[in-house]
């Protein structure tokens, strides 16, 4: 590269040498600091009001959060002794219900999957479902930037799919693998289940059928197939079905080191 | 002494093809950002499985090397090295342009880069992320008033306030920087306070490596020898944040070897992780710590202005390569959901994940390396970042001895 000539200008000399056009770029350096700091302030002002570290209540769509209910814990219990190896309807009804790839590959979501496990010091063997747990304490809405990741007075966990910025750091919080990137266009979506390529997603516990009387379509799909291996309903009724066999039998949360507080609970394991 | 600063006059062909090189590459890396906002992350290589990757490894490195780059402001300012004083507006400026290069490719592999205005008025003051929004902001706004304080006759007084500013805010960036993956419970790998203080330490080295280089070059192509002392104490200084780097590295992993628990994320990590392994031995540690240690400090290749060249090269080599390690390997180690248990399933259960970036991933991540250096180049010649001289610095012995 050929030598630079310069056009000199003092700093801290005073001398006469500085041109017109560098005092104003100086200046405007002083006007950028100043509108950066309002731009660096803006959140800060914001964060006094917001007393308690909380998801912004704006974040979360009025009409989603009418109908859920703060008294109203839902849950599931899943026995392992009744789930049976090579049986997917759970995943196969979870699939068709929110319209989901059916031979999912590597970038495709999974909201519920069936695990296979064997203990390896005794060789016990389940077979089990695991979706979101809606955890009481869910990790994936502490760090979502924008509250995008919420979770409903009922418990149940959702994405806001119109601020989901896409940054994935939910499906890096996630201890379960329950959140999936959607990694391209997607078309025949259905109606109650709506999803955006660029944005994260996850079980939703089925809120639409939930908010319509209904169970979450793997509960239905398990009954179906005469297992009955998953029970759905008000962890705190305690007249509740779920709440009966969670007081009645030994049941686990998992990674109970978390605490996190699950909402999916399992039994057998 | 009386510092005289100049502005480049940038009319060599030389500046020229810098500038459209470092244009070309920027360019090309937003094209990529597009093609992948208009396809999606199906075209990258990333998956379910890795969900962050080479733009990450990017991003984060540039981002921890912004704040490093202050280094040299810093001394000048906040610990009264006056000798630094003359290339503290360069400090700066590198400052700004690694963490506008660096922020640019986060927001471009975003799923959603056109809801940046959603990330700006939608805060979870929960989150760590969003807590870095503010930091970065208020970062970039710090140095600018810095720059103006140094550049600006009437508000010289005010220098040492605004550089002290800068230089708790750039702890606090980097805190917050290491905490995006120190806040994480469910991954082995992070979930660790040592994230947050690790990373100030890896800035230090990098943010430095990446300033050396920067007034090399500087100093070749436009001709201003640079003074032999001032390299002698700049290549000290890099050799000692490398050895602290190197420490931090050591704490970590003996840390994870002493809990029994962690010790397969360790098998895997030291021992059988493939590439992440290699890149862990021969790239984070024997490229980015050992080679530049060598270099630095050995008596036959210390005072070559050539060999510190290679170590700064080093140093970032390495860091990138510390970077896809921890990042892209920490995701690639399964999530432990049944400690004790064989496991298997269709979504890659109990499975190593695999990931191999893909050319738009590359393109973007090298666009913000471009970017970088098209806003300081494009600086350079604006406004009078440099010294006149490099042969020539104010003595430091009233404040006491180099570092």
């Amino acid at each position: 590269m050929t030598p630079e000539t310069s056009s000199p200008c003092s700093c801290g000399s005073g001398d006469a040498c500085q041109d017109e056009t560098q005092k104003a770029r100086r200046g405007f350096l002083g006007v950028a600091a100043a509108g950066l700091a309002g731009i660096m302030l803006a959140p800060g002002v914001r964060l006094i009001e917001v007393a308690q570290a909380a998801p912004n209540p704006a974040a979360t769509p009025a009409g989603a959060s009418a109908g859920a209910s703060p008294k109203v814990r839902w849950g599931m219990l899943v026995d392992t002794s009744k789930c049976t190896p090579g049986c997917n309807a759970c995943v196969t009804a979870c699939q068709t219900e929110n319209g989901l790839p059916t031979q999912p590959g590597p970038t495709d979501a999974q909201w519920i999957r069936k695990i296979e496990i064997k203990e390896i010091k005794t060789g016990k063997a389940h077979s089990l479902p695991v979706m979101c747990q809606h955890c009481a304490e869910p990790p994936c809405v502490d760090v979502c930037p924008t509250g995008a990741s919420f979770k409903r007075a009922d418990g149940i966990v959702l994405v806001d799919k119109h601020i989901c910025i896409g940054c994935r750091y939910c499906v890096m919080a996630c201890p379960y693998k329950a959140r999936s990137f959607v990694h391209e266009p997607q078309t025949q979506q259905k109606p109650d289940v709506p999803r955006g390529m660029g944005t994260v997603e996850g079980c939703t516990l089925c809120v639409h059928k939930v908010d319509k009387g209904e169970s979450p379509a793997c509960v239905q799909a398990c009954a179906a197939a005469g297992y009955g291996a998953i029970a759905f309903g008000d962890l705190n009724d305690p007249n509740s079905e779920i709440s009966k066999r969670v007081a009645q039998y030994s049941t686990r949360q998992l990674r109970e080191d978390l605490r996190l507080d699950p909402g999916v609970r399992y039994m057998g394991l | 002494m009386k510092i005289a600063l100049r502005q480049l006059e940038g009319r060599s062909p030389g500046y020229w093809a810098l500038l459209a090189v470092l244009a070309a590459v920027s360019g090309v890396g937003l094209l990529a950002a597009w093609t992948m906002e208009h396809h999606g992350h199906v075209i990258t290589g990333m998956n379910n499985q890795i969900v962050w990757g080479i733009p990450h490894v990017f991003a984060v490195f540039l981002v921890v090397a912004a704040s490093g780059a202050l280094n040299v402001a810093s001394m000048a300012s906040v610990f009264g090295k006056t000798v630094y004083k003359p290339l503290a507006p360069l400090s700066a400026l590198l400052a700004i342009a690694l963490l506008a290069g660096g922020l640019a490719v986060l927001m471009l592999d975003l799923g959603r880069p056109d809801r940046l205005i959603v990330a700006m008025t939608y805060y979870n003051f929960k989150s760590i992320f969003a807590w870095n929004v503010v930091l970065y902001s208020g970062f970039m706004g710090l140095v600018v008033a810095y720059l103006w304080t140094m550049m600006e006759h009437r508000m010289n007084a005010y220098s040492t306030y605004a550089g002290l500013a800068a230089f708790v805010w750039r702890l606090l960036l980097t805190t917050g920087t290491g905490s995006i993956f120190g806040f994480l419970i469910g991954r082995q790998a992070f979930g660790s306070a040592l994230m947050g203080p690790m990373f100030i330490v890896y800035s230090l080295s990098y943010g430095l490596a990446i300033f050396l280089l920067v007034l090399l070059a500087v100093s070749r192509w436009t001709q201003r020898p640079l003074e032999s002392a001032m390299q002698a104490r700049l290549t000290r200084l890099l050799a000692v944040f490398v050895a602290c780097a190197a420490y931090f590295v050591l704490v970590y992993h003996l840390t994870n070897l002493y809990f029994a628990k962690q010790h397969g994320l360790e098998r895997f990590l030291l021992q059988g992780g493939g590439l992440y392994t290699r890149l862990f031995w021969l790239g984070q540690l024997g490229l980015g710590s050992l080679l530049p240690l060598v270099l630095l400090l050995a008596p036959k290749t210390r005072n070559s202005r050539a060999m510190l060249v290679l170590a700064a090269l080093a140093v970032i080599a390495g860091g990138l390569a510390q970077m896809y390690v921890t990042i892209i390997g920490s995701q690639a180690w399964p999530l432990q959901i049944f400690p004790g248990y064989e496991v298997s399933s269709s979504f890659y259960d109990g499975v190593v994940g695999s990931y191999t970036p893909s050319l738009p991933e590359w393109l973007l991540g090298i666009g913000g390396v471009g970017m970088t250096g098209l806003i300081v180049v494009l600086a350079l010649k604006w406004l009078a970042f440099l010294p006149q001289r490099l042969d020539q610095f104010p003595s430091d012995a009233v404040a006491g001895n180099a570092h």
